[in-house]
């Protein structure tokens, strides 16, 4: 039995404009102590498909159309608020993106860490408090017995994302979930963090969903990569099968589209001072997202994909294992990308 | 310095803007932040040159400083040959033609209750190159053309459109005047990965066929490497290191511009897994520091 079982969860907004079908059909299994990375744009449903799980959307206009998610065994869609909340936090902690609006400024830091174990029964608040300290300490803030007593606003934007993460860690979860968690950092910061968490997920052995758009941030950190469109899992497997052995059209045009970072380098001395005409441009994935009032009948990324073939227009693929990959590298395809582009070259 | 150089578009030089957070009974300044911090550089005609560091390091506020949009403590802005530090307002009329400006975020920068067709006709009219009506939608239309836009979008609002769309009518509008230099403050910050592609080729593009330079504001190393001619590294309201990007990348002389190179993640789970990073608390570049020519045009703070 896999830590987090998810299958066929849709979610749906009733929306005065329309219905928004924000997740149509999502299966995977997690294990324990494994990292998925989930990519996808806005709109591809990777971040509301885990709020949905944790009874984080707002309902009405939100609703859970379909499917089940059982963790740990437990069946999550169908628990009390109270005792999903009694799950969030000790459970399964959450990293939210933005730790300036996600921090309470009213409360000192210590406070906002000790909450969950204080509010789960796990310690007494002197017990908590000390914790905190120990936490602190651990995710690399300095002097930490001074900075458990201070308030948001006095920890930089770096520090706040620290103290975010400690918070999420507080009660050892089995499970992390990290929505952005270094979007609004400084590069430098961002590889602080990105080795703190790797580290943690070694000393503490949780598993984690680290749900991102940044392709560079996912090869660093996921064991497994989950790559999301209009609602769906595109493709999915071990982090070098779906980076170095590529097999849908999305997946693919999303790592084509960044610029080379194996570019030649000038020679050097070069002074520049003109337009370079010969400069190459970057592939761009043409057309615009899908229409989420109106999802497509078929394979939703169908309509800019140069590959797709005529049952992908109106047939939605299932998710299986791709032909000739490792085992559990799955695609959602009709169209074969790697016959295709063997055929285009 | 290459001798046969053009004359530069845009020189910086000594630009300085501190904002005083403190004041004693007296109304004297006891806390003064060096938002910037006496920076100098040139942009070549045609030229884009990046602006990189974190938050913090005076890379937007030197971009408002040469927009004019705030008022520098010291320092001189010449652009064009002519000193704009201490133009009035309405002096910078016709500055502005020449010298635009693309947000990071489109949305906040257009006028929600105006149709996008009159935002980008506006600066048209205002300058005088249009008397309104016929006249400025052909040139709206063809400026539409021009950014990928379909025309017949122009009577809708802003929020009809998608953030890749709406940089797009910013886009537009800054070139509208056929602008001489544009300061593009994070144009791509706010925008999916596969629309981030398209609005680079379409800077890429409308650089080559208007001749253009760009003073191109950004924290995404990967796109400035791409994008830029030469890139300017910012480090507490101080350039720490500066020159043709190629070789700054290749060759990265201060330890930030070394540490920050090495911390940008490289979307190849290979290099990920073989990469060190380059440990660095960033500190305030000593003040007698100063910048030298390592190589040919690229300059570090040593």
């Amino acid at each position: 039995m896999a830590l987090l079982e998810v299958r066929d969860l849709t979610v749906r907004f009733d929306t005065g404009e329309g219905t928004v079908h924000a997740v149509n059909g999502v299966s995977y299994d997690l294990e324990a102590g494994e990292t998925l990375g989930v990519v996808g744009e806005s709109g591809s449903g990777k971040s509301v498909h885990v709020l949905a799980m944790l009874g984080l959307i707002p309902k009405p206009p939100g609703r859970i159309a379909g499917g089940s998610v059982r963790f740990d065994g437990r069946e999550l869609l169908t628990l009390s608020e109270r005792e999903l909340r009694k799950l969030r936090g000790r459970e399964i902690g959450i990293i939210f993106q933005d730790p300036m609006t996600s921090l309470n400024p009213v409360l000192t830091v210590g406070t906002q860490i000790t909450e969950a174990l204080v509010t789960h029964g796990l310690m007494s608040r002197r017990q908590a408090l000390e914790r905190a300290v120990a936490l602190l300490d651990l995710v690399g803030i300095p002097e930490p017995r001074k900075r458990v007593t201070q308030y948001p606003h006095q920890f930089s934007g770096g520090m706040r994302q620290r103290a975010m993460i400690a918070i999420g860690i507080a009660c050892e979860p089995k499970l992390l979930i990290a929505d952005e968690p270094t979007t609004a950092l400084d590069v430098t910061v961002q590889g602080q963090v990105l080795d703190l968490m790797r580290d943690l997920k070694k000393k503490l052995g949780m598993a984690m969903i680290w749900i991102t758009h940044d392709m560079g941030v996912v090869a660093g950190i996921a064991d497994t990569v989950q790559v999301m469109y209009g609602g769906r899992v595109q493709e999915r497997g071990p982090v070098r099968a779906v980076f170095n052995d590529t097999r849908s059209a999305y997946t693919w045009g999303l790592l084509r589209s960044l610029p080379d970072h194996e570019m030649p380098i000038a020679a050097e001395g070069e002074r520049v001072a003109v337009v370079a005409t010969e400069r190459q441009r970057l592939y761009q994935i043409p057309g615009q997202p899908p229409d989420l009032f109106q999802p497509p009948v078929g394979d939703p990324f169908a309509p800019r994909n140069p590959f797709a073939t005529k049952r992908c227009l109106t047939e939605v693929p299932p998710l299986v294992q791709a032909p000739g990959a490792v085992p559990g590298h799955l695609v959602a395809a009709w169209y074969d990308l790697r016959a295709q582009r063997e055929k285009a070259a | 310095m290459n001798a046969i150089a053009p004359k530069p578009i845009l020189a910086v030089e000594g630009l300085t803007r501190h904002f005083d957070t403190a004041h004693n009974l007296w109304g004297r300044p006891t806390h003064t932040v060096k938002a910037v911090d006496g920076i100098s550089f040139t942009v070549a005609p045609g030229e884009t040159l990046g602006l990189v560091g974190e938050s913090g390091s005076g890379k937007s506020t030197t971009g408002r400083l040469v927009l004019r949009l705030e008022k520098p403590t010291a320092g001189r802005i010449v652009f064009e040959g002519e000193d704009i530090t201490g133009l009035k307002t309405h002096q910078l009329i016709k500055v502005r033609k020449k010298l635009q400006v693309v947000f990071q975020d489109p949305y906040s920068s257009l006028n929600p209750r105006m149709r996008v067709g009159e935002s980008v006709g506006e600066p048209l009219r205002v300058h005088g190159v249009v008397r309104g009506g016929a006249e400025q939608r052909d040139r709206v239309a063809e400026l539409f053309r021009r950014v990928g836009l379909d025309p017949r979008f122009m009577d809708r609002f802003p929020h009809q459109f998608s953030g890749g769309q709406r940089q797009r009518i910013g886009i537009a509008r800054a070139i509208a005047l056929g602008p001489k230099l544009i300061v593009a403050d994070e144009p791509i910050t706010a925008l999916d990965v596969s629309i981030q592609a398209q609005i680079i080729n379409l800077f890429l593009d409308l650089q080559e066929e208007m001749g253009m330079a760009y003073l191109f504001i950004a924290h995404d190393l990967g796109m400035v490497r791409y994008l830029c001619h030469r890139v300017a590294v910012m480090l507490r309201g101080r350039i720490v290191e500066m020159g043709p990007t190629a070789e700054v990348f290749a060759n990265p002389t201060h330890p930030y511009t070394r540490a920050l190179i090495s911390a940008a993640p490289i979307p190849d789970p290979d290099r990920e897994a073989a990469r060190r990073r380059l440990p660095y608390e960033p500190s305030p570049p000593p003040p007698e520091a100063e910048l030298r020519e390592v190589s040919a045009g690229h300059f570090a703070l040593v």
